[in-house]
């Protein structure tokens, strides 16, 4: 009998991988030991860490001073701390009065249970908590603003972070249903609709946020009827979520062109009209494309409302630049504007993560 | 006409008439004068060489393609641009695609409901007993709840057949339903096919696999450059078959 004509008379049993390449050694042969520049890379990096790590913490924590009255009393070398005591409440609130800032605090609290049923899937009472979101932005801007009982508070003294949080989730929450909708008007057969949506997005992505907000009470007035004022801060919300929509148009319209013709074709077929072709086929694909794009764009807009600044108000950013500038506060800007990072760092990197657990638990749907 | 034959075309009405149908892609005259008539449970099996304008051919019997020239009455509906018309021949009409085209992002027993739900208005609980049922016809009941991303490529077909089955189409159209599955699992697709083709449905399939052809066809067209150059029952078009086109299409496709 020849080589050829032989079969296997048994299979081969599946043996586990070698010990070496997996486990925590396996890890570490090949991610930091891999080769001889990676394990020399891996050794600086390494001592390097060594070095800024115990300074980071020295400077933060060890050396750093929490009491004092001005920036004289600070006796010490790493961080002088003392004005957090004093100015705590202006950086989340700005000069909301005082005694009203416990409406501020419940309006946020609020915010998570309106949030909630939209982030996640299979919550307990969904239904009724997205009745409750549909309410919050009422809710919200009553216990915000006053009335029915309530003082009124008028916008001018909205500020410190309370306004980015404002600014920024309205920018949010809006500049993706307008985004969507630009998206589809750009690629509509209807020349009127195709054309505004061109129109509006190079229009709008071709000037800088800033210059926007300049001109907004120039420009909001051409589209609004002539005895109609708007609050300044409802004026950034527009300009902000237009700007933030036009980015937004342009992530979804680079999901819309990676769907497969064959898709939009067979829910044709079955008779679905185009809205609920889109609505149920086209988009849920779609916008689960452009996840890392879409939020990559509200950690742009969550950072730009500190522009606010140009239009008289006082967001967080405002603020710290006031301090900074205060006699008995003159010259700790480090301190200041890393307290500023943090809040904007926790926002952005929430919103990161966030994603990348929706990624994971949309991506175990297709494999 | 005789009389046994008017006889037959009052029983079995057509459900598909085309007539002097023509259609251009760009300067391209991929249909020309296309006539076509399809009775009632009457199943049609299409081949011809590849941008022989098959596949357009039947993609415009449910408007996926717009045609310029001519008439096409599907179940006493005339297609013209009108969007109503258009939706309720889509309703009548199912289609399996070559390449499956079922929504990743549902579960098999979602993208069968879909369309009875959203578009037939069916109760969701109904929907489902009804998906149940074609997907055992199809034999994968077990997979109803698993994402088509897990289910092998004829697995997948088999899915789409009973997605288009559980709108209750009148006719159902095939575009090569296995041109894009492994050898293994041409015959499963087939076998629901043939199934499908013994339950009286009316059918239109593009497709090269003659064996299926001459098992169930009444008629077999071939086409090329745009138009039908034969038409016949299987028997005369496999054994007799009379242009020199056909001929050398069929003993290039039968020589292995």
């Amino acid at each position: 009998m020849s080589a050829s004509s032989d079969t296997i008379k048994q299979y081969k049993e599946a043996r586990p991988p070698p010990i070496a390449s997996t486990g925590i050694i396996g890890w570490l042969r090949q991610n930091l030991f891999s080769s001889m520049s990676n394990t020399a890379l891996t050794l600086v990096a390494i001592y390097l860490l060594t070095l800024a790590i115990p300074a980071i913490l020295d400077w933060v924590f060890l050396s750093s001073q929490i009491s004092g009255d001005t920036r004289f009393d600070c006796k010490v070398e790493g961080a002088c701390w003392a004005w957090i005591d004093q100015r705590f409440g202006q950086f989340l609130f700005g000069f909301y009065p005082a005694g009203e800032r416990w409406r501020v605090v419940i309006a946020f609290i609020l915010l998570f249970p309106a949030l909630i049923p939209w982030l996640t899937h299979g919550t307990p009472g969904q239904r009724y908590l997205r009745w409750f979101s549909v309410a919050y932005p009422v809710i919200a801007t009553i216990l915000l603003a006053g009335g029915f009982g309530l003082q009124e508070v008028p916008t001018d003294k909205f500020g410190g972070f309370m306004l980015n949080l404002i600014v920024g989730l309205s920018g949010i929450v809006l500049s993706l249903p307008v985004g969507i909708l630009l998206a589809l008007g750009r690629q509509s057969k209807l020349p009127l609709i195709r054309w505004f949506s061109i129109g509006f997005i190079e229009a709008v992505r071709g000037v800088p946020l800033i210059t926007l907000l300049f001109v907004s009470n120039i420009l909001l007035p051409i589209f609004l009827p002539p005895d109609v004022t708007l609050d300044s801060i409802i004026r950034v919300i527009i300009m902000v979520t237009a700007f933030a929509s036009a980015y937004m148009a342009e992530v979804i319209r680079g999901g819309l062109q990676a769907i497969p013709s064959g898709q939009y074709e067979a829910a044709h077929a079955m008779g679905l009209n185009y809205w609920k072709s889109m609505r149920l086929i086209i988009l849920p694909q779609a916008l689960r494309i452009s996840i890392p794009g879409i939020v990559n764009t509200f950690t742009g807009l969550f950072k730009d409302t500190t522009l606010v600044i140009v239009i008289g108000l006082f967001d967080i950013l405002g603020i710290a630049n006031a301090m900074v500038s205060n006699p008995d506060w003159l010259g700790l800007s480090t301190e200041t504007y890393v307290f500023v990072a943090v809040f904007f760092f926790a926002v952005c990197f929430s919103m990161s993560r966030y994603s990348m657990w929706l990624e994971r638990r949309l991506g175990k749907q297709r494999h | 006409m005789n009389n046994s034959e008017s006889n037959k075309s009052n029983n079995r009405r057509p459900v598909i008439d085309i007539e002097g149908l023509n259609k251009w892609f760009g300067s391209f005259h991929v249909l020309r004068d296309i006539s076509l008539s399809v009775e009632q449970g009457e199943k049609i099996v299409i081949c011809g060489p590849s941008g022989s304008g098959k596949s357009t051919l039947i993609r415009c019997i449910n408007f996926l393609e717009e045609h310029q020239e001519g008439q096409i009455v599907v179940d006493g509906i005339e297609l013209t641009g009108d969007l109503k018309n258009i939706d309720a021949v889509r309703r009548e009409v199912g289609m399996v695609f070559q390449s499956f085209n079922l929504f990743p992002h549902l579960s098999v027993i979602e993208n069968c409901t879909l369309a009875p739900i959203w578009v037939r208005k069916t109760p969701h609980a109904e929907a489902e007993e009804l998906a149940m049922e074609y997907l055992e016809r199809v034999k994968i009941p077990e997979q109803a709840h698993k994402y088509p991303g897990q289910l092998s490529g004829g697995q997948q077909q088999r899915v789409a057949i009973a997605r288009s089955l559980c709108m209750k189409p009148k006719i159902m159209l095939f575009d090569e339903p296995t041109s894009a599955l492994d050898p293994e699992m041409i015959k499963e697709v087939l076998d629901v096919m043939v199934d499908l083709a013994d339950s009286g449905m009316t059918m239109l399939v593009v497709t090269h696999e003659m064996g299926f052809a001459a098992q169930v066809a009444d008629q077999v067209i071939f086409m090329d450059e745009g138009q039908i150059v034969e038409q016949n029952t299987p028997d005369e078009f496999f054994e007799n078959p009379q242009s020199d086109r056909t001929k050398l299409f069929l003993s290039q496709i039968l020589s292995h």
